[in-house]
């Protein structure tokens, strides 16, 4: 088999034995869900519901607040209690907190939209925006906006992301697993938006029975082609992704859509198709719930809003006393400094690992190895660009393409004498866009 | 939940690589070559290897408790300059320069320069060149391995009649037997362990290769495609140890593929040049520490594109 493939890249341990096997359990009912008003990239949605509302699933109490925005919708019914700033994943942000009243009513806008066949590209698009769906895989850039190119771009390659690459996540696996069927038919609906004929669906090789599975609730769309790529981290990287897809490089400084491409996950290719066939905006997703401080890790189909503790608590709670708590994966998820906060829709795991591993180790000098230079996916050399953010030399920095850098994190994972590459190399790109606004 | 989370920003995992475990990787693999060594030259070559390890692990500490440092004698690093130096030194050295030459390579060439990571020329290799200067009869006095008379080495041989001495064969240079530098003889023991090298991931095959293939091309075109001149030249002096273990030395070579690259051609030109036309019957030295000086310009040169940035 041809595994494609990027340059680059490293192998960090999968750590995925502890869940991959495991089905997606549902969550237990939150009495009270927090609902994040920002769960995406873009400007925070206004809220439409008052508080002492009766609010059903599925209704829309969040309006998009800008061109690059999608709404946000009720996870339970029940009364809205409060609308209040709350600890967010990134700092705090207007939450809309909801007490279920445990008989889960549907809102009445929450019906079947029709199917793939007979809607229009517009109306398709219409769906995924009220549905307040966002890419699913991490960042959460609203899919609308995504699907929207401007009218001198022309898309003619479209990935979906089943790569999964982070270690120790297993939700996208499981979702391709248990519902194929959904992935498939939510492409089918966005090669409709993009009017594309050919998609491919990227998956690891690491996950040959997701492979398989997907195959088969493609077999009978020819257009659909589900290729296996190398398991190699940061595969999942759309710029990786695009590269070893179709061979085109995205224009460094541009986005996917400059190389004639988009690139989405496939769990919010699950959610455009449960969006058109039962009209169900985006209120729940799979979350992977794992690591050594974890009593029972799980695979969970979590509701938007439900607080980290008791998700950790379905996953039997902590073992010993917690170290580190991260939401998402350990190359790019975020650490929490506590676990009372909602989830959302990029939840895709909770991650938690003993006090031991929780410790980052002391770094020393540099040697100049070069390791961090030969897997750098962006091709950049971090250990320069490192050394000169280090020493508050932002222009070299810059002149060292540090704006390039992706962030995943690879050169502080290989670094032997563990030097904060990553860290500083943000620390470089923040001065940069500082100074790009102040001289504009 | 009362309990104190440890926040970072990610990545939140790191490999197993570690400095020390490079370095100790880089000791092991000079153990054939040591071995070799002894088994040439005797049992004197193992106080020699002792007194320099010894020597440059000591200076490191003193050094190091003198500025108030960490004291990180143990990551493997000094002791494996005290290795290199021993390994390039004649059998039969006077017991004190290999301890001269490890205080200078660590006090003068490291340390002075801010320590590990901070020297722009490899340590052993300077502290090489420097007891050359110095004491340039005990450094050139050398042992033949069978009937232990003091002989000239095969370069020092083909240096002064220019034709290939006969006493010697492409096999004994290959596995050794014949006068030289302690660790430099063997270039079986010295390829396995840079093949150990490789399979470790510690060094890339780049730079030994490009070294010994300019060096190759270059002995074969002046020679007229003489193929023994050309095997001669390769198996000869310290240019396996050289490629394989100073060469390729992280802190003095450039960081980026293609620089290494031209590094790797620039050490292999130099040895030549030195060894068929300057006053030294051998080059590696010299060369190695010269490309040492120029790599922060190549480092500064030649830079990976980025991705995205060449093609539309």
């Amino acid at each position: 088999m041809n595994l494609l493939s990027f340059r680059g890249g490293i192998h960090p341990p999968h750590s995925k034995s502890m869940t991959e096997h495991l089905p997606v359990e549902k969550a237990l009912e939150p009495e009270t869900v927090v609902i994040p008003l920002q769960q995406h990239i873009g400007a925070p949605c206004q809220a439409i519901v008052e508080v002492g509302e009766k609010v059903k699933v599925g209704q829309k109490i969040g309006e998009a607040g800008g061109f690059v925005s999608a709404p946000v919708h009720s996870s339970v019914s029940g009364t809205v209690k409060k609308i209040e700033k709350r600890m967010i994943i990134n700092g705090t942000g207007t939450c809309v907190v909801i007490e279920s009243d445990g008989l889960n009513e549907i809102h009445e806008s929450v019906v079947p939209k029709g199917d793939v066949e007979t809607l229009e590209p517009k109306e398709i698009l219409d769906i995924i925006n009220e549905a307040g769906i966002v890419g699913m895989g991490g960042a959460g850039f609203p899919t609308r906006v995504k699907l929207s190119p401007p009218p001198d771009k022309k898309i003619d390659v479209l990935i979906v992301n089943g790569a999964e690459c982070e270690p120790y996540l297993t939700a996208d696996h499981r979702l391709m697993l248990e519902t194929p069927e959904d992935v498939v038919y939510g492409l089918r609906a966005v090669m409709k938006v993009l009017g594309l004929e050919k998609a491919y669906i990227a998956i690891e090789n690491n996950k040959m029975d997701a492979v398989l599975s997907v195959k088969e609730a493609a077999k009978e769309y020819p257009g659909i082609q589900v290729v296996t790529v190398k398991t190699k981290y940061p595969q999942g990287g759309e710029k990786q992704l695009i590269y070893a897809c179709s061979q085109r490089e995205v224009p460094s400084g541009a986005l996917p859509m400059d190389a004639g491409a988009v690139v989405s996950n496939v769990a919010t290719m699950s959610a455009i198709s449960k969006a058109i066939r039962t009209g169900m905006p985006l209120i729940e997703r799979i979350c992977t719930v794992t690591g050594d401080g974890i009593v029972e890790p799980k695979n969970i189909m979590i509701k938007n809003g439900t607080r980290i503790s008791e998700i950790v608590a379905q996953a039997g709670g902590y073992k010993g006393d917690p170290g580190k708590l991260i939401l998402g994966g350990p190359m790019m998820g975020f650490a929490q400094f506590t676990d009372n906060l909602p989830s959302t829709k990029t939840t895709s795991g909770v991650l938690v690992f003993t006090e031991e591993q929780a410790r980052l180790p002391e770094y020393n000098p540099c040697i100049r190895c070069g390791k961090c230079v030969d897997i750098c996916p962006s091709f950049v050399q971090p250990f320069a660009i490192s050394a000169y953010s280090l020493n508050g030399m932002f222009d070299m920095a810059e002149k060292y393409n540090a704006m390039d850098c992706i962030e995943c994190g690879s050169c502080s994972f290989i670094c032997p004498s563990k030097r904060p590459l990553l860290h500083s190399i943000r620390m470089a790109k923040r001065e940069i866009i500082s100074k790009r606004r102040k001289t504009k | 939940m009362e309990r104190k989370l440890i926040v970072t920003s990610s990545p939140h995992i790191r490999s197993n690589e570690a400095t020390d475990k490079t370095m100790r990787d880089v000791v092991i693999a000079l153990i054939p070559a040591t071995l070799a060594g002894m088994y040439y030259f005797g049992f004197q070559t193992l106080i020699v290897v002792l007194l320099s390890v010894a020597a440059a692990m000591a200076t490191e500490a003193i050094i190091q408790n003198m500025r108030k440092q960490p004291i990180t004698v143990m990551d493997y690093s000094a002791a494996l300059t005290g290795l290199l130096l021993a390994l390039n030194m004649p059998p039969e050295i006077p017991y004190w320069m290999p301890v001269v030459g490890s205080i200078f390579a660590i006090a003068i060439v490291k340390q002075a320069f801010g320590g590990l990571g901070h020297n722009f020329i490899n340590p052993a290799l300077a502290a090489r060149v420097f007891l050359i200067a110095s004491w340039p009869v005990e450094m050139t006095t050398w042992k033949f391995p069978v009937d232990a008379v003091t002989e000239a080495t095969p370069l020092a041989l083909i240096k002064g009649s220019g034709v290939l001495p006969e006493s010697v064969s492409i096999f004994n240079l290959f596995i050794g037997k014949v006068g030289g530098c302690i660790g430099e003889v063997s270039a079986l023991a010295l390829i396995i362990g840079g093949i150990y090298l490789v399979y470790r991931g510690v060094i890339s095959p780049r730079i030994p290769l490009v070294y010994m293939g300019t060096v190759a091309v270059f002995t074969l075109i002046y020679s007229g495609f003489n193929f023994n001149f050309m095997m001669f030249h390769l198996l000869a002096g310290g240019l396996v140890l050289g490629a394989i273990f100073m060469a390729t030395d992280y802190v003095s070579s450039p960081m980026t593929a293609k620089g290494q690259i031209i590094y790797a051609v620039g050490c292999g030109l130099i040895t030549v040049m030195i060894r068929l036309f300057g006053g030294y019957p051998e080059g590696v030295s010299f060369s190695i520490l010269f490309m040492n000086v120029v790599t922060p310009l190549i480092d500064k040169y030649v830079k990976s594109n980025v991705f995205g940035g060449v093609k539309k």
